[in-house]
């Protein structure tokens, strides 16, 4: 799905990153522990979190991610919105529950990585 | 290609900061051309060292050896020193205080996870001296 798509599932609004929306995305992880991001996780586009800090974006940045997900109404800083400018990392916010917005992307389509 | 060499300090307690030189590495390799999975293997295995050093040393330095055949990472710090490091191998052991569980890591999966990026890591440490982390990825 295109990440306008996931946006509009959610509920969500574009923290950054209008110009990419029509990005493909067809896989997601959601977690707010970066260390299991980094250990567990392979080529998801998509991370859903509830963590709000630049290793947030640091952590999507060296996973090669496109988009990240902010549950919980969480609002990403400055700070952490001009370093995904920078990685060109799409941000999005809802405030959706993290089960909530794992399940309906889940519904949607998108899947774990590995095809799990 | 010859051999390229890149340095970067990394500073102690600058949690904003830290993963700035695994990302400078990243983007070397992507110019340079290398594979865009060697890539992200390089880049999270150095990213989990920068964060290592930020969180229990005073800092410390990273160096980046580009060689056709292999590259090399080296993270060099004058921390504490590990007292066991077969124990800080295993996964899910830490050390990590809670004000870094809070910012999302600490979950004892830095050292493994290394490893499990690498295709050779050699740990120095010395209690009290310093930790030297030698990585090699080896380019297919």
């Amino acid at each position: 799905m295109k990440v306008k798509e996931l946006t509009e599932i959610l509920e969500g609004s574009v923290v950054y990153g209008m110009d990419f929306l029509d990005r493909e995305v067809y896989t997601a992880c959601g977690s707010d522990m970066m260390s299991d991001v980094l250990a567990f996780v392979k080529e998801q586009a998509v991370m859903l979190t509830g963590l709000v800090n630049p290793q947030v974006v640091r952590t999507a940045e060296m996973m090669d991610m496109k988009c990240i997900v902010f549950v919980r109404g969480k609002k990403p800083d400055l700070g952490m919105i001009e370093l995904a400018e920078e990685r060109e990392i799409v941000l999005i916010q809802t405030e959706l529950e993290m089960f909530t917005a794992c399940g309906k992307l889940y519904q949607a389509g998108l899947r774990g990585g590995s095809g799990k | 290609m010859s051999e390229l060499n890149f340095k970067y300090d990394v500073l102690k307690d600058d949690f904003t900061c830290a993963g700035e030189a695994s990302g400078k590495i990243k983007r070397t390799l992507k110019d340079l051309g290398f594979d865009s999975n060697l890539i992200r293997n390089i880049a999270i295995a150095v990213y989990e060292g920068e964060i290592n050093m930020v969180i229990h040393a005073d800092g410390g330095v990273i160096t980046c050896d580009i060689a056709p055949e292999c590259i090399t990472v080296v993270l060099d710090d004058k921390g504490p020193g590990i007292p066991d490091v077969e124990l800080a191998m295993q996964a899910g052991y830490s050390t990590a205080p809670d004000n870094v569980r809070q910012l999302g890591f600490g979950a004892g999966m830095g050292l493994p996870n290394i490893k499990k990026y690498t295709d050779d890591m050699k740990i120095e440490t010395q209690v009290g001296v310093g930790t030297k982390i030698t990585l090699k990825f080896m380019v297919k």
